[in-house]
């Protein structure tokens, strides 16, 4: 009789430690699939606003929000003809990323922009600075960097960069108590 | 905590975060709460009527006792105890 609570005692105490080991951890996953600035902004608004709660944050930028990781003052070399046109018609960087309504051939976007620094909301470009300090981590998709022709060298300084496939995303989000799409 | 309590409180830091909009204020909480000792009071002063919301909770999540608010002439006044 001893024997047997004592055996169940050990499978429940396995059980539970399995369970913990399942349990999501305080982490944030964003998939950042858009290029628009008003998408992306709130993307990083959210990243850096769980960091200051503490959270563990790892964006995954796929498809056009790729883009938005371009410096604007590098340049890939060694493209091909669809990768060089395609890299002239994408926003080269987040200044250059218009807004998903109201852009009006550039007006709309503008005019955000200076309505944000007139109510004292921190810019696209500041935002992903500071993600960088809070230690935000990004991943960029591989497969997009190859559609789209990136090369790692024409992508901005960013702490914690690194190029994945999306087993590392689905891993990442597995962990992760919050997911989002954007 | 009363509003009366509240203005007696002596804070140990203040935290203007006046001249930023979500998610500046929570930024600089963040910041600003390593300079300050458990059992001590930090104040933090915001533009942002979401940073009402969010201060609370956030004191939640981080295990501080969240105190209350003042609200001033265009600002608010919120405290919390480390």
């Amino acid at each position: 009789m001893a024997n047997e609570l004592e055996l169940q005692v050990k499978q429940l105490e396995a059980q539970l430690k399995e369970l913990q080991e399942n349990q999501p951890k305080d982490q944030l996953s964003i998939i950042v699939f858009s290029g628009d600035l008003d998408k992306v902004l709130a993307a990083f608004i959210i990243a850096t606003g769980a960091r200051a709660m503490d959270s563990e944050v790892k964006m995954f930028f796929t498809f056009w929000g790729t883009s938005i990781l371009r410096a604007k003052n590098k340049s890939g070399n060694g493209k091909d003809f669809m990768s060089n046109m395609l890299g002239w018609m994408l926003p080269k960087g987040s200044t250059q990323a218009k807004l998903s309504k109201l852009n009006m051939g550039g007006m709309g976007t503008e005019m955000l922009k200076s309505v944000m620094k007139k109510k004292n909301v921190s810019s696209l470009e500041s935002l992903i600075e500071v993600a960088g300090e809070l230690g935000v981590e990004i991943a960029i998709c591989q497969m997009s960097m190859d559609l789209m022709g990136f090369k790692k060298e024409e992508m901005i300084d960013y702490p914690n960069l690194s190029y994945v496939g999306v087993g590392t995303y689905l891993s990442d989000a597995q962990e992760s108590k919050i997911q989002l799409f954007i | 905590m009363t509003v009366e309590e509240l203005k007696g409180l002596k804070s140990d830091k203040v935290v203007d975060a006046r001249g930023t909009a979500c998610p500046g204020p929570l930024l600089a909480a963040k910041k600003a709460i390593g300079d300050i000792q458990p059992g001590q009071i930090m104040e933090v002063l915001s533009a942002d009527e979401g940073t009402k919301s969010d201060i609370p909770k956030w004191s939640k999540k981080q295990n501080y006792e969240y105190l209350g608010s003042i609200d001033e002439d265009g600002m608010y006044r919120l405290f919390l105890k480390k």
